[in-house]
């Protein structure tokens, strides 16, 4: 009888919690200026397609049936959109302790080529899936972890900016690993069986499971990319650290005073976010492709950026803005096979989404939405979290 | 310069029923006011009872809701500061708007340059400066850089610049709050001259001590509305702090006899270094026993938050030790420090107090968050946060609608009550506080006092800085002056003298030359 009560408790405390989260995930007011940005996006860009001659129904209806038109296509776009949720969360972390991480191109990277070294490891395939899979996650979350690490380091022993340190060390590991992959004499991590430059293929071993066979394959990677934004949000709204984090962010003069020790919660801050696209990488290569190719990731740190900023940093709501993010993308094919209106087109509208949002006034004129809360994007707040 | 006076004692300014409204509150309330020609009138209040809000329309920049504002006979309607200047207002605001970098001769000439060409005249601009400096007694050096110079100095450029834009009617916002006893008299002297040679002048305060040395008519606002006038003569320290406050205030800090046990904190030759890297704290010596208050007075900048900050362990000694509790805590952290019992009430509110976008709750766990009453096991417990909240903004009196309140929706007042509340509860042994009261209303500082000495009468040894001499005269057991980093002296509080304490900080000695 105690025992019943107890797992009564027990659920109903856990019913509580998702009813928070959702009501969390579901607060939107401060998304209102994200959602008004995307249509006032598609419009101007439905301008765009009419001045270059073509229907501007007949193009965002093509678009609209390879982003959603069926069962491969929505898998297509989730599966797209899969390691932008891990990007963009490397961007919303470290901007809750006051950082702005632009350097999850490089942490997509340092991860991925992690996780694809460890992945063809010859003793992989000796492993089971259930030690090789993890491993492989892991490998690939702590290189990422290592590369945001290095610019919060710098940060907090030499004052360097992390806007600065991350650019520098995106181009440290861009042209990095574009060498060991390329390299022939000496081979560093070259498949120098294939005819273009790419590693090794990891151990069947290290392959995370298929979820649906579509156009890119959708993986078991989302399970995991999804149950880390709700343990972000938990981590960051319910936890002792995730206040450490977010008094750093806001105050770190008041933090310092307070006995938290900024410099730990920065270099922390930084290495998690790194984590997140670490882990990005890894479950595309564990998932998807098989291999590392330093052009897999190309752009997608920098989206992360956009989608993080639409989401306005919250991580549940990063969701819907990389599924958005992702099928747009994984639509646009369609758009330009059917309605011959350029992919571009799509990168454009993606562009204005993220320049609306960042220059929110226009929205908030056009649609009368009052100033609720401090956009993150606004020059002035992000002088003053770091 | 505007000749329009050739009634000597006429009204150059007059303020009739004005009254503005933000959001929520009501700054000014049908409030009307007249400044006579040559007179110095002085405008009364605690912390946002409207008297700034009531001369930034007089100066043009906010526009009253409803009510006229007369310049000499002429009704005006300012779009701007432009504009107000135009008819000879001036006004110099609590914070200086000099440029640091600039000399004195640029700044007081910025925005209304005297060119030759396409270039500055700084020459003739340079002896209008002098001219003026030389008819009111306000030395300045015109080639100065602003950044050098002390906050006195600043502030007679602050006045020059405005005379040279002909200035006849002078709004001074709380000039003497940043002043020493000593500069505050040569202030008084350069007021005295200004109104001597027909310039109108209008003094925001709240030191009524001041109001009565150099007004000649007085005028108090509460809560936006004028509740009294007066002529210095007929007003006392008394009426006036009852008519501001609304009720009878008790002046004397009520205190027993200090019953001081052993040394608590000792400091012994501590150095540190200000931001800059200068060395502000010059092997300073302190020692504060259990059960007494010992009140650091001194001019700013002698190393007040720089030995605050050190002892408190959110700056690195250079030099010295500090022992507290029998313990050398030099090198600590301020956490360390803290769990032994060592409350910080710090200088800057929103600097190091608060955070602003946080709750009231969050903010009054700020430095004990981590405690296990308020998280287990890493996740926080919001309840019990929350419940102790509610206790302490009811034990000490925070008016807000809630603990869920953002604090930055709080006045400065109630703010620095919840920093006292969290810093004041728990089992202290030694509290640190820097300006407690700066900038709060008669009624708050009544409240704080009272709550410092309850906490000095259970045995806390307690470290008092301020920049108030008031303050640390009522306060203090002991009282020591800071002068360039370490103690000139140190006297009884029951044997000081304002005079004698005021020496000291001007000039680090007793007695002998200044």
């Amino acid at each position: 009888m105690n025992g019943a009560k107890n797992a009564n408790a027990g659920i109903s405390r856990a019913a509580s919690q998702v009813h928070r989260l959702l009501t969390e995930a579901w607060r939107l007011q401060p998304l209102y200026v994200s959602l008004y940005a995307i249509l006032l996006s598609f419009v101007v860009g439905g301008v765009l397609i009419s001045i270059i001659g073509v229907n501007p129904f007949t193009a965002y209806w093509a678009l609209l049936r390879g982003m959603v038109g069926g069962g491969d296509e929505i898998a297509g776009s989730v599966a797209r959109s899969v390691p932008f949720i891990g990007s963009a969360l490397a961007l919303a972390f470290a901007f809750r302790a006051g950082l702005f991480n632009i350097g999850a191109e490089g942490q997509l990277l340092a991860g991925g080529i992690t996780a694809a070294y460890v992945g063809a490891l010859s003793w992989m395939s000796d492993l089971p899936g259930i030690v090789a899979i993890p491993l492989i996650l892991v490998a690939g979350t702590m290189g990422g972890a290592i590369w945001g690490g290095i610019p919060g380091v710098l940060r907090t022993k030499t004052g360097a900016h992390e806007v600065i340190s991350t650019i520098m060390l995106n181009s440290l590991v861009l042209f990095g690993v574009r060498w060991m992959v390329n390299s022939r004499d000496p081979v560093v991590l070259r498949d120098t069986e294939s005819t273009v430059p790419r590693t090794d293929p990891i151990s069947d071993t290290a392959v995370l499971p298929e979820l649906v066979d579509s156009q890119p394959t959708l993986h078991v990677g989302l399970f995991a990319l999804l149950g880390v934004c709700f343990l972000v949000a938990f981590v960051l709204n319910r936890t002792t650290f995730g206040f450490e984090v977010g008094t750093v962010g806001l105050n770190p003069h008041a933090s310092h005073y307070a006995g938290i020790n900024v410099n730990r919660v920065i270099v922390a801050s930084m290495a998690a976010s790194g984590a997140f696209a670490g882990l990005a990488a890894a479950s595309e290569i564990s998932g998807t492709n098989g291999f590392f190719q330093p052009g897999t990731f190309f752009l997608m740190g920098f989206d992360g950026i956009a989608i993080a900023l639409l989401a306005r940093t919250n991580p549940v709501a990063i969701i819907a803005a990389a599924l958005l993010w992702g099928s747009m993308l994984s639509g646009a094919p369609l758009m330009q096979q059917e309605a011959d209106v350029s992919i571009d087109v799509v990168r454009i509208i993606q562009a204005m989404v993220l320049l609306f949002v960042a220059a929110d006034a226009i929205v908030r004129y056009l649609f009368r939405v009052r100033e609720l809360d401090q956009s993150p994007f606004k020059a002035t707040s992000i002088e003053g979290a770091v | 310069m505007a000749q329009a006076s050739g009634n000597a004692a006429g009204p150059v300014l007059e303020i009739e029923g004005i009254t503005k409204a933000f959001p929520g509150v009501v700054a000014n309330d049908n409030v009307s006011l007249t400044l006579n020609q040559g007179e110095i009138h002085c405008l009364l209040g605690e912390n946002g009872a409207g008297k700034s809000t009531l001369m930034n329309m007089v100066f043009g920049l906010y526009r009253p809701d409803r009510g006229t504002i007369r310049v000499r006979g002429e009704q005006v309607s300012f779009q701007d500061s432009g504009e107000a200047i135009a008819r000879g207002i001036g006004m110099v605001h609590q914070h200086f708007q000099l440029i640091p970098v600039f000399t004195v001769a640029e700044n007081i000439i910025l925005g209304n340059e005297i060119t030759k060409g396409a270039f500055l005249d700084l020459d003739t601009a340079r002896r209008q400066i002098d001219a003026l400096a030389e008819r009111y007694g306000l030395a300045v050096d015109p080639d100065a850089t602003v950044g050098d110079l002390s906050v006195g100095e600043q502030q007679r450029v602050e006045l020059v610049k405005a005379l040279f834009r002909d200035a006849d009617i002078l709004i001074l916002d709380e000039p003497t709050a940043v002043l020493t006893p000593g500069e505050v008299d040569d202030f008084f002297e350069v007021v005295d001259s200004l109104t001597g040679q027909g310039k109108s002048i209008i003094f925001i305060t709240h030191k009524l001590r001041e109001v009565l040395a150099v007004a000649d008519r007085i005028t108090v606002l509460r809560a936006g509305q004028v509740v009294g006038t007066a002529t210095a003569d007929g007003a006392t320290q008394q009426s006036l702090a009852n008519l501001m406050v609304g009720r009878d205030v008790v002046f004397r800090v009520d205190k027993a006899e200090a019953d001081p046990g052993p040394a608590v904190i000792r400091v012994q030759g501590l150095r540190s270094l200000d931001d800059r890297g200068v060395e502000t704290v010059t092997g300073l010596d302190v020692e504060v026993r259990a059960g007494e208050i010992f009140g650091i007075a001194g001019v700013e900048g002698n190393g007040q938050r720089e030995l605050v900050e050190t002892v408190c362990g959110m700056r690195p000694a250079t030099g010295g030790r500090v022992e507290m509790l029998g313990q050398e805590t030099t090198g600590w952290g301020p956490r360390q420090i803290n769990e032994l019992g060592v409350a910080h009430v710090p200088e800057n509110r929103s600097k190091h107090g608060v955070v602003a976008q946080y709750t009231i709750a969050d903010n009054l766990v700020l430095n004990r968050y981590h405690h296990r009453k308020f998280s287990q096991r890493g996740v926080r417990n919001t309840a019990a946060i929350n419940a102790e909240a509610r206790e302490l903004v009811e034990q000490f009196d925070v008016r807000t609608p809630g603990v869920d309140a953002v604090i930055d929706t709080l006045s400065g007042g109630n703010q620095q009550k919840v920093i006292v509340a969290r810093e004041l509860t728990g089992d202290l042994k030694a509290l640190v506080v820097a300006q407690p009261t700066r900038g709060l209303d008669v009624g708050s500082i009544e409240f704080i006092h009272r709550k410092i000495i309850e906490l000095r009468d259970r045995g806390v040894a307690v470290l008092l800085v301020s920049a108030e001499l008031d303050e640390i005269l009522s306060l203090s057991d002991r009282i020591g002056v800071l002068y360039r980093g370490r103690l000139a002296g140190t006297v009884e509080a029951a044997d000081a003298t304002r005079e004698e304490l005021g020496l000291l900080m001007a000039t680090g000695a007793t007695g002998g030359k200044s």
